[in-house]
């Protein structure tokens, strides 16, 4: 829409539902304050955030500020691979031959049609906790310099959590990914064949041709939808606390515990959550604005 | 690659047959063209005129007969169906130029990414063409900011920067209205002045009595008649020659 095109004026309907949300909500308010007879205690939230560390004589993060910080290093460590994933079995998904075309489709409908929930169990239980060994990430870590460590822990968070966090980031990526291939070859498909047939009768290569013709076209028209996706990924990353991944809602429930301030600490990560996605969904905004300014 | 000996066709066909499911589009086709020779194409919609041409670059397969460019078969086991590509220069209906590109970049993609040009010399030959299709002005918009006709120049010229052997054209004026139409034709005009082989498939006999060396006609997938333009317009020997020419003229 283009600012100021329409004028910002109060018509009745929306005063009408303006209304109708403030007593809405005041009855809520009311019930939880008169029904619920909840005793509100915000005091023990800011020392969740941050508290005293009488050692080093500084303000350091507490639980729910480390379970943020843990959860926007799985969102933006994520977001790479599931983005790879999605771009790559997204191009499988329209290849001509039919192996690379089922085999992204069965990766694609097995993912899709599991629970989140149920795909992480299953992924943790027998995939993550076979393959994290091989790897050897523990015994790299244990072994790695101090300057090692140091690059390792600004990427990945505090050194004994780092395993933790990765078998995280390959869960969340393979999951988002499915998602982000079919956004990807929806994206492919909406370039019209035409484009492949004037690239190929200038004797551009196949490479070539999705190089330069059909993945930057695709890639345009699916800017929205990733954006959108990756937004989603961010939220989900809060299922990965019930395999034990020690994020927000991870951490959040054992500040619930612990304080017993059960419902205070639940608004606090909302908001963290919030703040979070709502920030990425501006970036993304300004994003597609300046892509559809560098076209016109 | 073979040499050509003169009389040796750049284009042969020869039997080709083509079917999409049951459909038979192409019925055993035969068509030489020599080098420097216009060919002209017509005939009703459906007749397998757009299908013909597509077969000479192979963006459809044909499944019978032969289809030869410059003494190179096409077929299943071409080797390098670009290096014949690239020598076949292909102009559109509906233009098809990469709208993420400015017209300019529309030119260079060709010469840079195929032909393996340094980006400078391929911007001096892409406006080179630009300026023989008279739209030099235009080179760093985008194609949707153009008209109809300066798209199809700018098609045109896309093509040319490859330095192909022949160009196809595919109903090239067919989208357009008249102004534009014309536009495009002159284009056309000084291309074949220049020598150009070209095969064009369009219904403006205006064009075709005066550029074309041979005015085939095309009927149910099969060419039911090849003359030089005068005999093909004064006398030709088929009743549904006849007819079509009676309907269109």
């Amino acid at each position: 829409m283009i600012p100021g095109s329409r004028r910002a004026r109060l018509g009745w309907v929306d005063a009408a539902v303006l209304s109708a949300v403030v007593v809405a909500l005041g009855y809520v308010f009311h019930r939880v304050d008169a029904v619920l007879e909840y005793r509100w205690d915000w005091s023990a939230i800011p020392n969740s955030l941050y508290r005293w560390d009488e050692e080093t004589g500084r303000w350091v993060p507490n639980l729910l500020m480390q379970g943020f910080f843990t959860t926007i290093r799985l969102a933006i460590l994520s977001m790479v691979p599931a983005a790879l994933f999605g771009a790559v079995f997204g191009v499988l998904r329209t290849a001509g031959r039919l192996f690379p075309r089922l085999l992204s489709r069965t990766y694609v409908e097995l993912i899709r049609n599991i629970p989140p929930l149920v795909f992480i169990f299953i992924f943790y239980f027998f995939i993550s906790s076979q393959i994290m060994p091989i790897l050897g990430v523990e015994d790299f870590v244990r072994g790695a310099s101090p300057a090692t460590l140091r690059s390792l822990e600004l990427v990945f968070g505090p050194a004994a959590l780092i395993p933790n966090v990765i078998s995280g980031v390959i869960c969340l990526a393979m999951f988002q990914g499915a998602y982000m291939t079919e956004i990807v070859r929806a994206g492919i498909q909406s370039v019209p064949k035409t484009q492949t047939e004037a690239g190929l009768s200038i004797g551009l290569s196949r490479w070539e041709l999705w190089r330069r013709v059909i993945l930057p076209q695709a890639l345009r028209r699916v800017i929205p939808p990733l954006a959108g996706q990756f937004i989603t990924l961010v939220k989900d990353s809060s299922i990965l606390s019930l395999i034990s991944i020690q994020e927000l809602t991870f951490l959040a429930m054992e500040t619930a515990v612990s304080t017993t301030r059960v419902f205070e600490v639940w608004i606090s990560v909302a908001g963290l959550y919030f703040c979070l996605c709502y920030l990425l969904s501006l970036a993304f905004d300004r994003l597609e604005r300046n892509a559809a300014a560098a076209r016109a | 690659m073979e040499r050509l000996t003169p009389v040796e066709p750049l284009i042969e066909l020869d039997g080709v047959s083509k079917w999409f499911g049951a459909f038979q589009v192409l019925r055993d086709v035969h068509l030489r063209v020599a080098e420097g020779e216009r060919i002209v194409i017509c005939g009703p919609s459906g007749s397998g005129k757009s299908t013909l041409i597509r077969c000479i670059n192979r963006l459809e397969e044909h499944q019978e007969g032969r289809v030869v460019f410059a003494g190179r078969e096409l077929g299943a086991d071409t080797a390098d169906l670009t290096e014949v590509r690239r020598e076949i220069g292909m102009v559109f209906q509906e233009f098809n130029l990469f709208p993420h590109l400015t017209v300019l970049e529309n030119c260079m993609l060709g010469p840079v990414r195929v032909l393996g040009m340094t980006p400078a010399d391929a911007r001096e030959r892409a406006m080179e063409f630009l300026g023989r299709v008279r739209i030099p002005e235009q080179a760093r918009k985008h194609p949707a900011q153009l008209s109809g006709g300066q798209q199809q120049r700018a098609a045109i010229a896309r093509s040319l920067c490859m330095r192909p052997r022949v160009m196809l054209f595919d109903e090239p004026t067919s989208a357009l209205d008249p102004v534009m139409i014309k536009e495009v034709l002159d284009v056309m005009n000084d291309l074949a002045q220049s020598g150009m082989t070209m095969i064009v498939v369009t219904h403006e006999m205006g064009f075709a009595r005066t550029v074309a060396d041979r005015v085939a006609y095309m009927d149910e997938g099969s060419i039911v008649e090849c003359l030089p333009p005068d005999r093909f317009f004064a006398n030709p020997a088929d009743e549904r020659t006849k007819r079509f020419l009676s309907q269109i003229l």
